[in-house]
This record gives structure tokens, sequence and C-alpha cells, in this order.
């Protein structure tokens, strides 16, 4: 037990040992030195003067943004449904593109340890760890502004996110359900159709619902650089500086987001 | 016995049950789900021409990826990518630092109801607003740069840290903090020997996760102006750069693989 001894020489007891205490007030020494000089660094590039603004700016905003647009609303259905159907498409092609991947990348049903498990693996990670906006970025690059290019982004990078949870899931998975089917002289594929895929798909149906969710979400700024759905509409808002109709399309999101947490909530309810 | 009276005295060969068992829900979702795709899919519009040129850029760009080129914009990259770890670390920082009183706020068997809510609320706002849309009111605000982008970051972290931390305090152990209130502790005493050893453990794994997400957000927020690597990605995409655009995406993939690699280390350790 930890112990120190104060100036009457009693013993007291302390939570942590010497050692323990020194390595720690360096780490909040290291921790607070690399704050400071991040924050000269921002600092440097921030032009102070705005920020000492910034408060009436935030104020001059929000009179100019209230009350939103109602009447704008009318031009923002078509955006609305095309936002609705990038995340829900994306969605889907997702999945279909996911569930070989996750397949692959299980470590008890890819076909080869070595050779296949590191591709899928990479593409797990490779997806994933590039944000949706850069993906449309670069898809509005090769395929041009629209709608599918947001599509195909929303799908890329949810890839990864799915076939992560799926091929985790799927390690997880009772392997005695799947001796048993295996027992009955069962071959690779329906052994696959009937000891692992039920065990899955529950999951599945999770995973897929949750990550709807994210997606529309994410499907609401695509728009910004050109791929279609209500943040085209944000932009041009944006551009023009017409505040109520920003006002208007964030009070949208906002809803949209709401709501998609709540179907995604619900619907993960009674799957579970 | 013949095969035809086996089956007859088997009765009905047995069928794999249905994932979702009730038949009309089941066939209302397919046919639902069938009309919404052609419904969905009949409103999209491809432009076929400029897809097929833009198959060439787009093989252009894999292309990119066998060779990178990290040297021309060198000094862009650079700078891009110490203001966005900048960004990141300041922010994973301080939104820690902020997410921490507004998650012990958030936690119903510590907080009393009126605290709870006005957390909650805070929490519900900062999960709800994108960070891209944040960042743009941000730059609007605060003018362009790191600035925007670091009070982006932090506040989007508040909303991912104090909801989980605030989840895992009503989840904890009650014996213990009742062990250490009996003791006659302060209230800080009470949070600092009876709560925090609990919820520690999960708060180091979730810092770093949130790490090396704010990393990745930083990637995107120089698209509107928030600082980053993203703007260079974003002029090196304008100007069809790919081979510079691959060597920004090579080293942001490579950092998220470093820093999930190290986040797992951290977390086992802590665990």
């Amino acid at each position: 037990m930890p112990v120190s001894e104060n100036s009457k020489g009693q013993k007291v007891w302390q939570l942590h040992t010497r050692n323990e205490s020194l390595i720690r007030w360096f780490a909040y020494l290291l921790t607070v030195a690399a704050f400071m000089w991040c924050w000269a660094k921002i600092s440097e590039s921030t032009t102070w003067y705005f920020v000492w603004d910034a408060p009436r700016i935030a104020a001059d905003i929000g009179g100019r943004a209230l009350p939103p647009k109602w009447e704008y609303i009318n031009e923002l259905w078509v955006p609305i449904w095309d936002t609705l159907n990038i995340a829900t498409l994306g969605t889907i092609l997702a999945l279909m593109m996911a569930v070989p991947v996750a397949f692959l990348a299980a470590s008890n049903t890819t076909p080869s340890k070595v050779f296949v498990r590191p591709v899928a693996l990479m593409i797990i990670v490779s997806t994933r760890s590039i944000n949706s906006l850069i993906w449309a970025l670069l898809l509005v690059s090769i395929i041009g502004p629209g709608v599918v290019a947001g599509l195909l982004a929303i799908s890329i990078r949810s890839i990864g996110f799915c076939a992560k949870l799926l091929y985790e899931a799927i390690e997880e998975i009772d392997q005695k359900q799947i001796e048993a089917i295996t027992a009955t002289g069962a071959s690779r594929w329906q052994v696959m159709l009937y000891g692992i895929v039920p065990q899955i798909l529950p999951a599945f149906a999770g995973i897929s619902v949750f990550r709807w969710d994210i997606n529309i979400r994410e499907s609401t700024v695509l728009g910004l650089v050109g791929a279609g759905g209500i943040g085209l509409q944000l932009q041009s808002s944006l551009n023009v500086l017409a505040w109520p109709q920003v006002a208007l399309i964030l009070v949208v999101i906002l809803v949209a987001v709401v709501v998609g947490e709540w179907v995604s909530a619900k619907v993960r309810g009674a799957i579970i | 016995m013949s095969d035809v009276t086996l089956d007859m005295r088997l009765g009905k060969p047995w069928k794999k049950p249905h994932f979702i068992k009730n038949p009309v829900t089941r066939w209302g979702l397919i046919i639902g789900a069938l009309v919404y795709i052609s419904f969905a899919t009949g409103s999209l519009e491809v432009n076929w021409s400029r897809v097929s040129e833009g198959l060439v850029r787009g093989w252009n760009f894999i292309a990119a990826f066998a060779t990178p080129d990290f040297v021309s914009r060198g000094t862009d990259i650079r700078d891009g990518l110490i203001e966005s770890v900048i960004m990141t670390i300041t922010s994973t920082i301080v939104g820690i630092a902020i997410s921490i009183p507004i998650g012990l706020g958030a936690a119903r068997n510590i907080a009393p109801l009126p605290v709870y809510l006005v957390c909650r609320g805070i929490i519900a706002l900062s999960r709800a607003l994108n960070e891209i849309i944040v960042a743009i009111l941000m730059v609007a605000i605060f003018g362009f740069g790191p600035l925007a982008g670091f009070i982006t970051l932090s506040f989007a972290t508040i909303g991912f840290l104090a909801k989980l931390m605030a989840e895992d305090i009503e989840d904890m152990s009650r014996v213990q903090a009742e062990a250490i209130k009996s003791t006659g502790a302060t209230w800080t005493q009470w949070i600092n020997y009876g709560v925090q050893p609990q919820v520690m453990p999960r708060l180091v794994g979730l810092s770093m996760y949130r790490l090396d997400i704010n990393f990745r957000e930083s990637a995107v927020l120089g698209l509107v102006g928030a600082g980053g690597i993203g703007a260079t990605l974003n002029t090196a995409f304008d100007r069809y750069e790919f081979d510079t655009a691959a060597a920004i995406l090579l080293i942001i993939i490579a950092t998220v693989m470093v820093l999930e690699y190290l986040s797992g280390v951290i977390r086992k350790k802590v665990q």
C-alpha cells in the first residue's frame, strides 16, 4: 500500500506510489506543454480581431436568419427526397458489397487467412478511414456532380463500417450450430445458409439500420461538394447569404436527423 | 417402404423459419421496399457520357495510388497535416475537459433533475448537428482558420464523450460509491475516489477513439475553410492533381491505422 510520511512522521495513505505519481505528473506536464504549443500555433493563424467581434457577428447572423423563410420549403421537397435516396440506396449498395467482404474477413469463414483476409481487412480500413465527403469530392471529380456521386460516396464509406461490425458478429457465432449442420452432411453453402446466416441475421439488420441513421446525417452535407441532396441548397443559400433559407434548411436537417434516429431506435428495439 | 409413403408419414417437409414471422408484415415490407427502390432508382439521373469521360479520370486516380506524389506539394501537405494534428490534439483535450462535468451532470444517479436535463440537452444538440454544418457556422462567426475547426471538433467531442460517459456512470456499481460515501467523504472526494476509478478505463478508451475520429474529421473541415489538410486535398482534386491527392489520402489512411493500433494497445493496457 503506497504511503508517505507527513512532517510529524505519521504515515499517510496515498492513492499512488511515488514513481506512479512522478510518471503521472510528467504525463500531465507533457500534455499541458503540447497543448500550449498547439494553442500558440492556432493563435498564430487566427485573426483575433474577428474573434473579439464574434458575438456581434453571431447576433447579427442570428438576427438575419430568424425567422426562417418557411415558404422556401416548397423548393426543398425534391432535395429532401434526393437526400433520403442517397442515404437509403447508399446503405443498400454498401450492404451488398459489405457482406462478401465481411465473410472474407472473418477468421472462421475466410477461404485463406494468409492471402484473402489481409486484403479484406485492408478494404475495411481504407474505406472506413476516409470521410464520405472526401469520397464525394473524389467521385464528383470522376463522374460529375449529382445524386449518383453522393450515393456511391455514401456506399463506399459505409462498406468498412458495416463489414467491420458484421465480421465481428460472424466471428462470435456459436460453433456448435455449425457443427450440427455439418454433421447432417450439408455442403459448404448449406452450412453458410442454415448455420451461419440465421445467427448473424439480427446483427445484420441492426447494423444496416444503424448505418442508415448515420448515412441520413452524412447525406445532408454531401451537397456542399456538389454530390446532390439538400446540401446543394444549403451551399447556394450560403453563397448568396440568404440566412433565412439557411435557417430553414438547418431546421429540416435537424428534423431529418431526429426522425432517422427515432426510426432506427424503433427498428433496433423491435429486432433485439 | 417407398418414398411416397415415407413423405406421407412425415407430413410436410421442414422449412427454414422466416426472419420476420408475421407473413403480412413480411410481404408488406418486401413489396414496400421494392416499390420504394423502383421509385428511387427511377429518380436518379445519370449522365452516361459524363461518366464514361470520367472513368478515364477515375482510372488515372487509381493509377495515381501506385505513384503518389509526396514531394511537389510537400510544404502544403506538411503544413496542412500539422494543422490537422494540432486541431485534433487541442480539440480532444478541451473536449474531454468539458465533457467530464457535462457527463457527470447527465448521469441521473449523480445529478439532480434540472442539471440532468440541461446537460442532456447540450448532448442532444451536439450530436444532432453534423460537424460540417457546425464548421460552416463557426467559419462564418470566427473567420477562416484552425480556430473554427478547433471549436467545431471540441463541440462534437462533447456530445460523443459526455453521452457515453454518462451511460457508463449510470451503470456503475453503487456499492463502491456507497462505501466511499460512508467514510464521510465530501462530494468531490466521493466523485474522485468512488466514481472516477470505475469509469476511468472506459473514459481513456473512448478518448483515444475520439482522438481517432477527430483526426478523420479534421481532414474534411478544410473543405469549408476551417483549417487542416482538407483544404490542400480540395485544391488537389480541383486541379486534378491526383498523385498529390493520392499521397494525402495515403497519409490519412496510414495515420488512422497507426492511431487505431495505438488506441487498441492503450485500451488493452487500461482494462
